[in-house]
């Protein structure tokens, strides 16, 4: 069957099985299981109305018991054991064959570089994009130019840099702007940029950054408008510059928004895949979790190695994870 | 009342009105850097930065070994030809690679055994010798050439198919054209009835017109990118769409029930659904993987379509919830005591209420499924390769064609064009749904 068709058939059987289970599975419990007459009726109505939750949950706790839940457990228990012995316990014997890998440690050392760096330098020029947008008559405009990387993919941002960062033959004109830069600015000889150890994981940094700053701009700048304008006008009066009333009276009202912005990024950066899987590959020191685990899936068909690794991934997420939940139930109060 | 400070202090406002045009130019110009080197020929983006693709081209071209028949001329062996294929202008040339601008246009080189060689201004040379040439190495011509800047849709008619840019063009604008004609017809039915049915009288003209006259007027010779390319388009749009509907519907009745129902563990539902949130799906790939090959679903666009799916729901439950508990509980409850059920309430009041909500987090789900590489990876592309998806796609040109500038950029452009055309259709919406989901 042709794809196109399948889709379609697809979007016709999801669309219609979906609600036609809801309003089928509606009808019976009310027309059937707990009909709303007879002698029993007040009865009947309590419990259909105490089952109907769950008939309106039971799918999307299905899809995410199965394709989220179930994973992690999973995972965490193939991690244990390794596969070609059929299935055998090993305890942590993959994780100790990862840690004596020195990929592993690379590309750890290089995401903790990412964590410390990326979410940082998004926010940062997100505040101070969404602090200088908000002050005048085009910043919409300019807030939705650098917004826009965002709808780019990671692979397309890939080849975009890519061009930024591209190297030519030292006689010829160079091609990318980096080196056209370097060159200009008295540098002798053309780099090839992406090969350079340390340096090239923070031009991968880039690109993930181009792409946030834009989430971290609109959101803060929302955050900003928020701000009273009492305590804006009560610092004024008191004589205090922009930049006193930027950092001593907005920053500290906004710093919510700033740790979810923060969080956010960062939870992004753990699962950094693309950009570096599409630029070098890990090659040249550029290594980082996701990509190792993909190499260890895939390339390495190393299914205990690849499981240790994504729970390592897992595990630098909980803290954030634990945090969100707690804050969640903390709203709900 | 920052105005007021910024007003006061004239050169502050200028301050910050260069600082963001500073920062935008910045945030664009790699994008533009693409979008240009897609229109430029490939000898072009190879021999200057695209930041120059408007002025006079002047490149040292690397050196052409003259070729052709010869032609026996009163006692010399002849060979005439022209060193470019297009339009060009030599500013200079030479025969050697030391002094590569040793000759002005039109002068006749002298070079060893008698042989000699002239060059016009427009690359057309020729090369005498008194003897055959047959066997021998023929000199090379070191050029400086200048040549006007040239922009072309040929990179597109590679990647895509021949045409396919122009004619979707002309059919767009017809389609704009009847749709407008429509609306104006159609006005006094209503306002509603007429941008309903101006919108679908140019899809369909749209539609008939690709069905009429077909998109691509067939592949350009030689071109392996083509059919890859264009294939992968639709692969993608056949991943993504299912992927975009099927949460919404599973996502909003799940929603409507954590967000209006009263019922035991709600609490602990909804504290899983901000934990599963966060779970990087790094984690599934294996487990369901395996599943996925041991039920029979394999690789596949089905496979795939179930996992966009489950990862999508998180955030669906989670934005819809969230906009539906902020709808006003009169409503809801004045439909209760009218005797309206459940199901009734949610299909009558909360859905059309909640679009803004469901448009964005459409618009997330469309973003991520169409720019996604690892699941389409892990569950759709298999061994056999015949699914392929646009971002893979790339990823394999960046491979084997990493220097070949035209390809990638027209094949990277065409892949994030739907993208940023939903992205500034609709950004209203996602703003809105960013906000919800981090903003409090």
């Amino acid at each position: 069957m042709h794809p196109a068709l399948q889709g379609i058939l697809t979007i016709a059987v999801g669309v219609f099985g979906c609600v036609g289970y809801f309003y089928l599975s509606n009808l019976v419990l009310d027309k059937v299981i707990f009909p709303a007459r007879g002698p029993n009726i007040g009865r009947n109505l309590n419990r259909a109305n105490l089952v109907r939750p769950w008939l309106f949950l039971l799918p999307a706790i299905l899809a995410l018991g199965l394709y989220l839940a179930y994973p992690v457990f999973e995972t965490l228990r193939l991690s244990f054991i390794d596969r070609d012995a059929g299935g055998a316990f090993v305890g942590l014997e993959n994780y100790g064959q990862m840690f004596s890998e020195p990929k592993f440690w690379e590309a750890l050392r290089n995401n903790l570089f990412w964590l410390l760096i990326v979410p940082a330098a998004s926010t940062a020029f997100g505040l101070v994009g969404a602090q200088l947008t908000d002050r005048i008559a085009w910043g919409n405009i300019a807030k939705s130019l650098i917004f826009m990387p965002m709808a780019i993919s990671f692979v397309g941002a890939g080849v975009i840099w890519k061009l930024v960062y591209e190297t030519r033959p030292v006689e010829i004109e160079q091609i990318g702007v980096l080196n056209a830069i370097y060159l200009a600015l008295g540098g002798t000889e053309p780099q090839v940029w992406l090969t350079i150890p340390i340096l090239n994981s923070f031009f991968l940094m880039m690109v993930l950054i181009w792409i946030q700053t834009g989430f971290a701009m609109v959101i803060l700048s929302a955050a900003l408008r928020g701000i009273p304008e009492e305590t804006v006008e009560a610092a004024i009066i008191d004589g205090a510059g922009p930049f006193q009333i930027f950092f001593k009276i907005k920053v500290p009202q906004i710093m919510t928004t700033i740790v979810v912005v923060w969080t956010t990024i960062t939870l992004v950066v753990l699962k950094v895949f693309d950009i570096v899987f599409a630029m070098t590959n890990g090659q040249w020191e550029t290594q980082v979790l996701a990509n190792y685990m993909f190499d260890k899936l895939f390339r390495a068909n190393d299914w205990g190695v690849g499981s240790a690794s994504a729970m390592i991934i897992m595990l630098l997420v909980t803290p954030i994870l634990v945090w969100n939940v707690r804050n969640a139930r903390r709203e709900m109060r | 009342m920052d105005d007021g400070i910024a007003g006061s202090k004239p050169a502050l406002t200028w301050a910050v009105h260069i600082s963001v045009a500073l920062l935008v130019a910045l945030w664009l110009f790699p994008t533009v850097g693409l979008f240009v080197s897609s229109f430029r020929t490939a000898d072009q983006i190879a021999t200057t930065g695209w930041w120059k693709a408007l002025s006079q081209q002047e490149r040292q071209n690397p050196a052409i070994r003259i070729s052709g028949e010869e032609g026996p001329e009163a006692s010399l062996f002849v060979i005439e030809g022209n060193l470019f294929e297009g339009e060009a202008e030599i500013r200079a040339w030479g025969t050697s690679s030391r002094r590569p601008e040793e000759f002005a246009p039109g002068e006749t080189a002298e070079l060893s055994d008698g042989r000699t060689l002239t060059v016009q201004v427009n690359g057309g040379y020729r090369f005498t010798a008194p003897e055959s040439q047959d066997g021998k190495r023929l000199p090379r011509v070191f050029t400086t050439a200048s040549s006007p800047p040239e922009f072309t849709l040929s990179n597109y008619d590679v990647v895509l198919g021949k045409d396919v840019v122009k004619r979707l063009i002309a059919f767009v604008v017809a389609a704009m054209i009847f749709g407008y004609v429509i609306r104006l017809l159609t006005r006094r039915q209503g306002e509603r009835f007429a941008s309903v049915a101006s919108v679908t009288g140019g899809g369909a003209l749209m539609v008939l017109f690709i069905l009429l006259f077909g998109l691509s007027a067939g592949t350009v010779e030689g071109a392996q990118t083509t059919d890859s390319m264009a294939s992968a388009f639709f692969s993608t749009l056949t991943v993504t769409i299912p992927a975009t509907v099927i949460p919404i519907l599973i996502a909003a009745f799940a929603a409507y029930a954590l967000a209006w129902m009263d019922f035991p563990g709600r609490a602990l539902l909804i504290a899983a659904v901000v934990a599963l949130l966060v779970v990087p799906l790094q984690l599934a790939l294996i487990p369901l993987l395996k599943l996925h090959l041991q039920i029979g679903i394999g690789k596949g666009y089905l496979g795939v379509w179930l996992a966009h799916t489950g990862f999508g729901l998180p955030l669906a439950i989670y934005l819809l919830r969230n906009y539906m508990v902020g709808l006003p509980r009169d409503i809801i409850e004045n439909a209760r005591v009218d005797g309206a059920t459940d199901f009734q309430i949610f299909v009558r009041i909360i859905l059309p209420l909640s679009f803004p909500a469901l448009a964005s987090f459409a618009i997330f789900q469309f973003l991520w499924t169409w720019n996604d590489l690892l699941v389409a990876r892990v569950f759709l592309i298999g061994a056999t390769g015949d699914t392929n998806v646009m971002t893979n796609a790339i990823v394999e040109l960046l491979g084997t064609r990493g220097g070949n500038w035209e390809i990638l950029a027209t094949a990277a452009f065409v892949s994030i064009a739907v993208p940023l055309a939903v992205f500034f259709a609709m950004q209203k919406y996602l703003v809105r749904g960013l906000l919800a989901g981090s903003v409090k």
